[in-house]
């Protein structure tokens, strides 16, 4: 068992209003990712849960029983902290062994759990050395370690992968998600990495200055924004956004384009929208009847693909196109729209108009 | 004219002429600061030297006119007069000195264990009117001594206090223990509070916590701290003044005190018991002077 449940987590500092209704639900054995950009309250929500932090407001239930006023020790969880956290007088192995010493593990046991977490994180090598002598790649690697080598009720782990090279931060990646799956343990995963949260969460909840924006899984947070904040911060290159009305059957742009109006959205005439526009849902290589007149601002190669600015009036649009396309800037170009894939904002509340995203 | 490749790329001349005005100028500083320095040097250890050399001249040495820099006789009777008495056994200032000895020890330990784990306390827990409580205890400080001593001498006469050693603990223990909080908050303060946080999630208590990962990391600081604090105890002259009388009872300073203001100074002896006096705080300060400059940077200038 291992369900995490946090309801109406509030927590200021100071004038800062850290946390403002935080509730979230973690079922049992899930990978539940928190993503947010910095200073969203991601560490604050985790630090809450783990018993680090006072809160103003809010319950925190672990299994189904009010954990709220328990001591951190109490809560039987482990935590891998943004900043590592590792005691700087203990050797690596000490770090390691250190919850299992403070359960009065026997010696053997500690050898062969810490042997064991070290061969799986690769750090075999370090196991005598202080943090002092790590790099920041092998510190997480060793906090990680620590908290992954007891079973505790959940795992916590704040932003465990952002010091890691990029080759073996998707190593840790997938050895994460196969530890996850192996243990069918419960992770809390706080990240403000978008990718991470998509290829490794059973669930996303995205946070934003305190307050959750949406939860859902990485598909449902993707292709169905409740707001044109979490479409902006999911997804890249970001999505974007055109401001418009609806007049009739048409949508038309303050930049003077039209499109045909979805036939999904409800939006009443003259009501001032976000016309969000994913990447890879517009291309500039055929012509279709849903289009956009520009003018090509300039050319990103990313390899596999090229992402093409295209200045539509005085807005920017970024197309997703293959990687051998060209162009001279100032070129006109047409940008196909598939807006079956649209999004429609209210300008306004910034709420989602399309009726998946509500 | 034929210039040589040599002298073409010679550093002399080079060397001779730009940074020459500089290294004048450098010269010149370096006179005056070292000149400065001197002057300052012989003011301030002229009074040190001098009791070194009284306290192992010779009585008939001591008083003689001119007086003797370097041709004197050396002799140790000084000191050997400061632990032994004259009919033989203990003498009052070796009593005196034990005492010092009790009271700086005590009352230093006494206010280390107190104000640890309140500067703890400080540091880590929100507590109301958290500045307030610190200026407060600050503040304590800010009363000289001299005005404190009347009513705490009235006061001890009351409860039995005066004249006893344990008089002269409680007072010294309050005056430290401010000292000890404020110093410690900023050693504390260095220290992340992450370490307890992860030992609570590893599954220790707070005070585990505390005393595993965090009291290791603040021995240096304890140490300044606590140096501190002796070195005001043992020096401390009003309190014991007033407190206390008996020679059983009595601190070095004035015990030491006591020996000028007969009709007749041994000199010497004053010397030799002062020099006695000082060394330990030397000794002392010498040990954790690399913690006593990090105490002074660290933990309370900073903050
Ligand atoms: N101890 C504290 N004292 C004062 N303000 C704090 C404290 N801890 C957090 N905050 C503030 O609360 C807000 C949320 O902080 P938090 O650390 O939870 O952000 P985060 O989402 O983890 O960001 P990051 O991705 O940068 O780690 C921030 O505005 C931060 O400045
Ligand atoms: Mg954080």
């Amino acid at each position: 068992m291992g369900t995490v449940a946090v309801h109406g987590l509030c927590k200021s500092f100071g004038k800062v209003q850290a946390l403002d209704g935080v509730t979230l639900d973690v079922p049992d054995g899930s990978f539940f990712v928190v993503l947010g950009p910095s200073g969203a309250g991601k560490t604050t929500t985790l630090r809450a849960i783990a018993g680090l932090e006072k809160l103003d407001a809010g319950s925190v239930h672990l299994d189904g029983r009010d954990a709220t006023g328990d001591a951190p020790a109490a809560r039987d969880l482990a935590m891998v902290f943004q900043n590592y956290a590792l005691y700087p007088r203990h050797t690596a192995y000490e770090n390691i062994a250190s919850p299992l010493r403070a359960r009065r593990c026997s010696s053997s046991e500690i050898a062969a759990a810490v042997e064991q977490m070290s061969s799986l994180l690769h750090i075999e090598r370090l196991l005598q050395r202080r943090p002092a002598q790590l790099s920041g790649g092998e510190m997480q690697r060793v906090a990680l370690a620590r908290a992954l080598v007891r079973r505790p009720r959940a795992f916590l782990m704040d932003e465990p992968l952002t010091n890691l090279d990029l080759k073996l931060r998707v190593e840790m990646r997938t050895e994460l998600t196969r530890i996850h799956r192996s243990l069918g343990a419960t992770f809390v995963y706080v990240t403000n990495d978008q990718v991470e949260a998509l290829s490794m969460a059973d669930q996303v909840a995205v946070l934003k200055e305190g307050k959750v924006q949406q939860v859902g899984t990485p598909t449902e947070v993707y292709e169905r924004p409740a707001n044109q904040w979490v479409a902006g911060f999911v997804g890249s290159p970001p999505i974007s956004l055109l401001a418009c009305h609806a007049e009739g059957d048409r949508l038309v742009g303050a930049e003077g384009w039209t499109l045909p109006r979805p036939s999904w959205t409800t939006a009443e005439d003259g009501r001032t929208l976000l016309l969000g526009l994913r990447a890879e849902d517009l291309s500039v290589e055929q012509r279709g009847d849903a289009s956009l007149s520009g003018k090509l601002y300039g050319l990103e190669p990313l390899g596999d693909r090229t992402v093409v600015d295209v200045r539509v009036g005085t807005e920017i649009v970024k197309v997703k196109a293959r990687p051998t396309v060209t162009g001279t800037p100032g070129e006109r170009l047409h940008v196909t729209v598939d807006l079956d894939r649209a999004h429609l904002f209210d300008a306004g509340t910034g709420l989602s108009l399309s009726e998946a995203g509500q | 004219m034929a210039v040589s490749v040599d002298e073409a790329v010679s550093t002399g001349p080079v060397r001779d002429h730009t940074p020459s005005a500089r290294r004048f100028g450098g010269r010149g500083r370096f006179v005056l600061e070292v000149a400065l320095l001197t002057v300052l040097a012989v003011v301030m250890l002229f009074p040190v030297l001098w009791m070194i050399e009284t306290s192992i001249k010779e009585n008939r040495d001591v008083y003689a006119i001119p007086a003797k820099f370097f041709d004197f006789k050396v002799t140790m009777d000084h000191f050997k007069d400061v632990f032994v008495a004259s009919g033989g056994g203990r003498s009052t200032l070796s009593v005196s000195f034990l005492n010092s000895v009790v009271v700086a020890g005590v009352s230093t330990a006494l206010a280390t264990v107190l104000g640890v784990p309140a500067a703890w306390a400080y540091s880590r827990f929100a507590v109301k009117a958290k500045k307030d409580q610190l200026f407060f205890i600050l503040s304590t400080r800010f009363m000289p001594p001299v005005v404190v001593v009347i009513p705490i001498f009235l006061m001890y006469r009351q409860v039995g206090l005066i004249d006893t050693q344990l008089g002269l603990i409680l007072i010294y223990t309050a005056f430290n223990v401010p000292f000890t909080i404020w110093m410690m908050k900023g050693f504390v303060d260095e220290v992340p509070a992450e370490y307890e946080d992860a030992a609570m999630l590893d599954g220790y208590t707070r005070l585990q916590a505390f005393w595993r990962f965090t009291l290791p990391l603040l021995l240096p600081g304890i140490a300044a701290t606590a140096v501190f604090a002796l070195i005001f105890s043992w020096n401390e002259f009003v309190f014991a003044t007033f407190l206390t009388s008996s020679d059983n009872v009595r601190t070095a300073p004035p015990a030491i005190a006591g020996l000028i203001g007969g009709t007749t100074v041994d000199w010497g002896l004053v010397a030799a018991a002062s020099v006695v006096f000082a060394l330990p705080v030397l000794v002392f300060a010498y040990l954790v002077r690399k913690h006593l400059v990090a105490g002074v940077t660290l933990g309370a200038v900073r903050r």
